[in-house]
């Protein structure tokens, strides 16, 4: 309001007046039916989940698009707190009460994208290509530099050209997969967020 | 969605008579805000703004951890954040969660001219229906709090609606639900006091010996509650209203006298055009204020309805 | 956290030091206010910063940044010269009169055996002393001078309330009403909890911070009961679970550790983790350390991992040193690593010196970043003006984005705090043709594996032999995942004390880790998870909330690691006899014929107590140490150093030394310690740390978080910005020696001068929130300022305590 010019002021004001005359003499603009909102979660589809913030661990609710018939594409539309979770309890920060921001942010990738060295900007890749690519890569990197024993003679089996962070924010079995293959590669340099 | 704990039980320049019969026999409701258990994390801000569709603006910090820097079209609820050192010289962050009160003697609602353009449900709901509004602002005259904002988009009167789509189907209010501590409850009117009690009590243990609820008798109490560590000084909280009235001007066209009230109605209309002309901002102001307690104090009574 | 979160409302004080709960956590804050609300619980809260937590303190204390061990050390000689200690608890599962070594000393800051040319200690003497039975001499008196009592009491004599005002910059009168406070917990039945987070674990001393909490809690009794513990608040929503399974360099599952390369010998590789009882009738669990090992090598090689080839020991790789991030990161500025994966992880803001980040990821030959979004990491190449200032065509590094599934898109497990695993449920598809991190490295491995198969390599059979029994081999499910890392039998398992009863078919899901066998017959991916999809299913996935008795253990509620048990070291919270402490408090009790009640017992349970098994079944002797031995880095009991970037010329607790100015067995890279700055050049001390409204540089994506807190900025005391001429709102800039920001400046009376050492002294604050890309205002990464030393144990930057210059812009 603080922002309104005067000249808009004026302009309002002016159909003020003119609006208001006119209910004066009883030309109510609509009948003034009075009614709440519509309830939008009535026959969405609710899923359970967890917020991926914090260490909390809130129980999330999600309210998607689409009672999940084949036809329909679900897209969620609303996330709250679940109130049978029994350490939040139903409530959220604002955090966890932005969810939806998140799922739908508009920096999101969809796409794999490529940087070539030397170049100020992204090319699309398909996923094919982008990990024919790096597995390419990869072996270059492992077969090149390989230790498998130290000059001493002990037996070592381990590759430190090529390393690794992984994600807190991602599943156990996201966690386990990735420690699982990473090992089996002999990589040491590999971490995650635990560290920082 | 006509439930019943949404029977209208006023509307705005509607002549007349309100629907009589149903009342909230089972007890309104009422939002308790209990700025002592309050950290200010905004859950309640970002929830509002989720469950209702609305995104405010992405602004800038202009020096604090107020964001957005007020209550707007699009957002109806706010932190407000005070630095204030008490007398042993102890720090105490002050946190209240500013929005509208839900008065049970709505200022906005006797002050609109729009025909159903703000009603009050039988529960204690103060609801804004845009598609009656005609943007004039008188709510924002009418409103002792400061709280209901024009949108420059489409010219009408916003605010928190107390989540009366949600209220309507049994649940909570956005806000209330989300917030991590339990600072906001949510209840029948006659619970939520009792609540208050019970934090009063704890509070006075814990040395707040001013500690108090603040539901002011001069809108005829309201809908949305605090507490307070300090009650006997509400303005150390972003200046919340000490003993907040509704404005004269909005008295003097919205009594008892309806005929009355309706030739003034132009009156006022223009009143208010000069007012802003004059001040530059359409709302309550310390004349006004001081006309009101002269008024008062030559007799006068603030209206106060069941 | 040895508790959770819900059985915070059991507490009578809580204290919050080295964290910010209300900020970082506030959800699972709601049950410090339940404690206040319902059990008439005070909230003392101890930090350089009056925070959102502060707010609704009963007790505020200020304390300088990285002083931490200065303010416990001083607290515990307060117990113990005002003994209040719970001394039955102490007596009986303490280490209290446990008798050390003769040749172990402290003496200026120094225990005995330092290396001053390798910044680290020969840990020799750090022990007990061994008598002829092999096990640890012990003085039940406490009178023997060199009894752990006894060497604690006298450490701690030099940590006074004087010493606590001047190094501290605490005033004496709250330093002495916190203490009171605390000390009103050594009763049985008064609990205090006691919540931290980086704020104590983002120092050169944090481990040993966190340390003397510990000891502070075991004085009172407050460990293993109801109310108490020592509560860890983890940041990422699965930073418990992906050290769980051991996603760190020196880390396998279930807190198995890698061998190191001279561990050549297997046996010996076991016997060294296997420990032998220290004390009489002690459990010490990790002698079945075996059984994990051998389960995992199963889960991991299948058929591959025999007796023969010791499980596969060959097929780990063997450490010479620990290469955590700190590290690897200084082998990538050196032009060492060639090649790097970002899971989920934006390193160039998060690790510390964005300026040594930017120069090492262009040494890069690549790097894949997977993300939901597009991180500043994934973008380093790009020039954001002052932001990120660098030139794209000399980076030549190649970078491959790939975009992955958000938590709403994806089932499978995450590990609170409380150590909940929970699964949850995927509610729509990802956008575009993003890839969830299992398939991306399914595929990756897949591939590799093929090339291997094909074209051989070098050592190859680690690959070509890892266990692959996915149905669909380039996208695992998380079922196939959480039944594998819970665990199967491989035969028929039989009961050992009758053979022909087989107690688990072949095949089936194992109920717990104590099925594990160490003949290759069973296979767990993880120990401490063993039984969470158990034979019954998937226990993650269990939602019955009730709560029998009140006290918050919802034991039917998901699944809790181990055992799902709630509470750790609960047989602590009875007595010698098995009675409860606090009968109102209580979790478990001996019947007389087992132990049970509220929690699954932390102990054997059929155990008798009068058999003396202390409640500390992990350690080796059974009890809880006050005297870490030689398990940390710098010495066996807390002792405060400064900050690498201190304003004090000396330490206070021993004056005049260099080499105990800071602490003396951290590991300091040599660039790094040249870009240490210095106190004339950088005279204020500045902190970093999260806001509420923001998730590290994930929801300045977000547009509801962006609208609540928009820009970045910088909180300067008033005293300062009245000295600098800096009013509310106005950009400031920042420096550091490694480079500098500019933000909006929020001043404050929450950050107040202190007096140290007879001067005053600034605080500023830096929240960690911005970045160059997202729809917050575009800032600079915080990380710009903040130097590269690691805590000397778990190597975690110290980004909780620096000294920059703060000027108007």
């Amino acid at each position: 309001m603080a922002d309104v010019t005067r000249r808009e002021f004026l302009k309002v004001t002016g159909a003020t007046l003119a609006g208001s005359s006119l209910v004066l003499l009883g030309f109510s603009p609509t009948v003034a039916l009075a009614e709440v909102r519509e309830f939008k979660l009535a026959r969405a589809s609710e899923t359970r989940n967890t917020c991926p913030y914090c260490s909390v661990a809130c129980g999330v609710l999600m309210y998607s698009l689409g009672d999940r018939a084949k036809n329909a594409r679900a897209s969620v539309f609303h996330i709250e707190g679940d109130p049978d979770h029994p350490v939040n309890r139903g409530t959220l920060c604002p955090k966890g009460a932005a969810l939806i921001d998140f799922i739908h942010s508009p920096s999101r990738l969809t796409h794999p994208q490529y940087r070539a060295p030397g170049s100020d900007h992204w090319q699309p890749i398909s996923w094919d290509e982008a990990l024919d690519r790096i597995a390419k890569l990869m072996k270059q990197d492992r077969d090149a530099n390989f230790v498998a024993k130290t000059p001493e003679g002990l037996t070592v089996n381990r590759w430190l050209t090529t390393g690794m962070l992984a994600a807190s924010a991602s599943s156990n079995e996201v966690g386990y997969l990735t420690q699982k293959v990473m090992r089996s590669f002999g990589v040491l340099a590999f971490d995650n967020q635990a560290r920082v | 969605m006509p439930l019943q704990s949404l029977d209208i039980v006023r509307r705005s320049a509607t002549t007349t008579p309100e629907p009589g019969v149903r009342r909230a026999y089972t007890g309104t409701v009422a939002k308790l805000i209990d700025t002592t258990k309050c950290i200010g994390c905004k859950a309640c801000q970002v929830a509002c703004m989720e469950w209702n569709d609305l995104r405010d603006e992405v602004g800038t910090n202009f020096g604090s951890y107020q964001n957005p820097a007020d209550l707007s079209d699009r957002s109806w609820t706010l932190m407000r954040f005070t630095e204030y050192e008490n007398p042993k010289g102890d720090l105490e962050w002050l946190i209240r969660k500013d929005g509208c009160m839900h008065c049970a003697d709505p200022g906005c609602l006797k002050a609109c001219p729009s025909p159903g353009a703000i009603v009050q449900y039988a529960n204690g709901i103060v609801d804004f229906q845009e598609e009656n509004c005609i943007g004039c602002g008188y709510c924002v005259t009418g409103c002792p709090f400061d709280i209901p904002r024009i949108s420059k988009r489409d010219r009408k009167a916003y605010k928190c609606t107390l989540c009366s789509d949600r209220v309507a189907v049994g649940m909570e209010p956005a806000c209330i639900k989300a917030c991590p501590t339990g600072a906001l409850v949510f209840g029948t009117k006659e619970d939520m006091r009792e609540h208050a009690a019970e934090r009063i009590e704890d509070l006075k243990s814990r040395g707040f010996d001013k500690a108090g609820l603040y539901d002011p008798p001069g809108v005829g109490g309201t809908h949305v509650m605090y507490v307070l560590h300090h009650a006997d000084q509400p303005a150390l909280y972003a200046g919340l209203a000490p003993d907040p009235h509704i404005s004269p001007l909005v008295r003097l066209w919205k009594g008892r006298a309806k005929p009355l009230s309706l030739a003034i109605m132009a009156l006022t209309a223009l009143a208010g055009f000069f007012h802003f002309v004059r001040v530059g901002r359409n709302e309550v102001d310390e004349q006004d204020e001081e006309a009101a307690r002269r008024s008062l104090a030559a007799g006068g009574k603030p209206e106060m309805r069941p | 956290m040895t508790n959770h979160w819900v059985d915070i409302k059991n507490a009578d004080l809580v204290l919050i030091m080295g964290g910010n709960a209300a900020e970082a956590h506030p959800c699972g804050f709601k049950w410090v206010t339940e404690a206040k609300a319902h059990n008439k619980a005070r909230l003392i809260v101890v930090d350089p910063r009056f925070t959102r937590s502060a707010s609704v303190a009963d007790v505020y204390v200020p304390i300088r940044t990285g002083t931490d061990i200065a303010f416990l050390g001083a607290v515990m000689n307060y117990l113990l010269t005002e003994d209040k200690i719970q001394h039955e608890y102490v007596k009986n599962y303490t280490d209290m009169s446990f008798i050390v070594r003769e040749d172990f000393t402290f003496a200026d800051g120094l225990y005995s055996g330092y290396n001053a040319d390798k910044h680290s200690y020969d840990k020799a003497s750090w022990d007990y002393e061994t008598g002829a039975d092999g096990y640890v001499k012990v003085d039940p008196e406490l009178k023997h001078p060199r009894c752990v009592y006894q060497l604690m009491k006298q450490h701690y004599t030099r940590y006074t309330p004087e010493m606590v005002e001047r190094v501290c910059g605490t005033p004496r009168e709250k330093f002495l009403q916190v203490c009171e406070m605390i000390g009103s917990t050594a009763t049985p039945t008064r609990a205090m909890t006691v919540m931290y987070a980086l704020g104590w674990t983002q120092h050169s001393v944090g481990s040993q911070m966190i340390r003397a909490g510990a000891m502070m809690q075991l004085l009172l009794g407050n460990i293993g009961i109801a109310g108490g513990g020592m509560n860890a608040l983890r940041g990422h929503s699965n930073i418990q679970g992906l050290t769980d399974l051991g996603l760190m360099s020196n880390l396998l599952p279930g807190y198995l550790t890698l061998p190191g390369e001279k561990e050549q010998d297997y046996d010996k590789y076991i016997a060294a983790r296997a420990f032998k009882p220290l004390r009489p009738n002690q459990l010490s669990y990790w002698q079945n350390y075996n059984k994990f090992y051998v389960s995992l090598m199963k889960a991991w090689w299948g058929d591959a991992a025999t007796a023969d080839n010791h499980w596969g020991y060959d097929y780990l790789p063997k450490l010479d040193k620990s290469y955590d991030m700190l590290q690897a990161f200084e082998l990538m500025n050196q032009g060492k690593v060639n090649g790097f994966i970002c899971q989920g992880f934006n390193p160039l803001a998060a690790a510390p010196n964005k300026g040594k980040m930017n120069a090492a990821l262009a040494q890069l030959k690549f790097l894949v970043v997977m993300d939901p979004l597009a991180t500043e990491t994934s973008e380093f190449w790009r020039n954001f003006g002052e932001h990120n200032d660098v030139d794209s065509a000399r980076i030549a590094t190649e970078v491959f984005r790939l975009p992955t599934t958000c938590f709403a898109e994806e089932d499978g497990a995450l590990v609170n705090s409380g150590r909940w695993l929970q699964w949850h449920w995927k509610g729509a598809d990802p956008p575009g043709t993003a890839r969830s991190d299992l398939q991306i490295m399914a595929e990756l491995f897949t591939r590799l594996r093929a090339i291997y198969k094909s074209e051989g390599g070098a050592y190859p059979d680690p690959i070509v032999n890892l266990s692959w029994p996915y149905v669909v081999p380039t996208s695992p499910s998380p079922e196939e995942l959480a039944k594998e890392y819970s665990g199967r039998a491989l035969k028929d398992l039989t009961d050992p004390k009758n053979p022909a009863q087989v107690t688990r078919k072949a095949g089936e899901q194992l109920a717990g880790f104590a099925e594990l066998r160490d003949d290759g017959s069973t296979l767990s991916g993880c120990w401490i998870y063993c039984g969470a999809w158990g034979p019954g299913g998937n226990l993650m996935a269990r939602r019955d909330n009730s709560d029998p008795t009140g006290i918050g253990q919802t034991l039917n509620w998901a699944f809790a690691w181990p055992a799902n048990r709630r509470v750790l070291y609960n047989r602590a919270s009875c007595d010698a006899n098995g009675k409860p402490f606090d009968p109102a408090r209580k979790l478990i009790a001996w019947n007389g014929a087992a132990w049970g009640g509220a929690d699954v017992p932390d102990y054997k349970v059929d155990e008798e107590p009068a058999l003396g098994m202390g409640p500390f079944i992990m350690n080796a002797d059974g009890v809880g140490r006050f005297f870490a031995r030689a398990a940390m880095a710098e010495g066996p009991f807390p002792e405060h150093y400064e900050p690498f970037e201190t304003p004090l010329a000396s330490n206070p607790f021993s004056p005049g030394k260099a080499e105990t100015l800071n602490n003396p067995a951290a590991r300091v890279f040599k660039d790094d310690r040249a870009a240490f700055g210095k106190a004339d050049q950088f005279p204020h001390v500045a902190t970093t740390y999260r806001l509420t409204e923001h998730f590290h540089f994930w929801t300045q994506h977000s547009r509801l978080n962006a609208i609540v807190q928009p820009q970045q900025f910088v909180e300067i005391g008033e005293k300062l910005a009245r000295e600098l001429g800096i009013a509310d709102g106005e950009q400031v800039k920042v420096s550091s020696n490694r480079g500098y920001i500019k933000a909006v400046a929020v001043v404050t009376k929450r950050l107040r001068t202190l007096t140290v050492d007879g001067k005053p002294l600034h605080t500023v604050g830096i929240p960690l929130h911005a970045g160059f890309t997202g729809l917050t205002k575009p800032g600079f990464l915080t990380n710009t300022l903040t130097p590269v030393v690691g805590d000397a144990n778990s190597q975690t930057p110290e980004s909780k305590s620096f000294l920059v210059k703060v000027e108007k812009v």
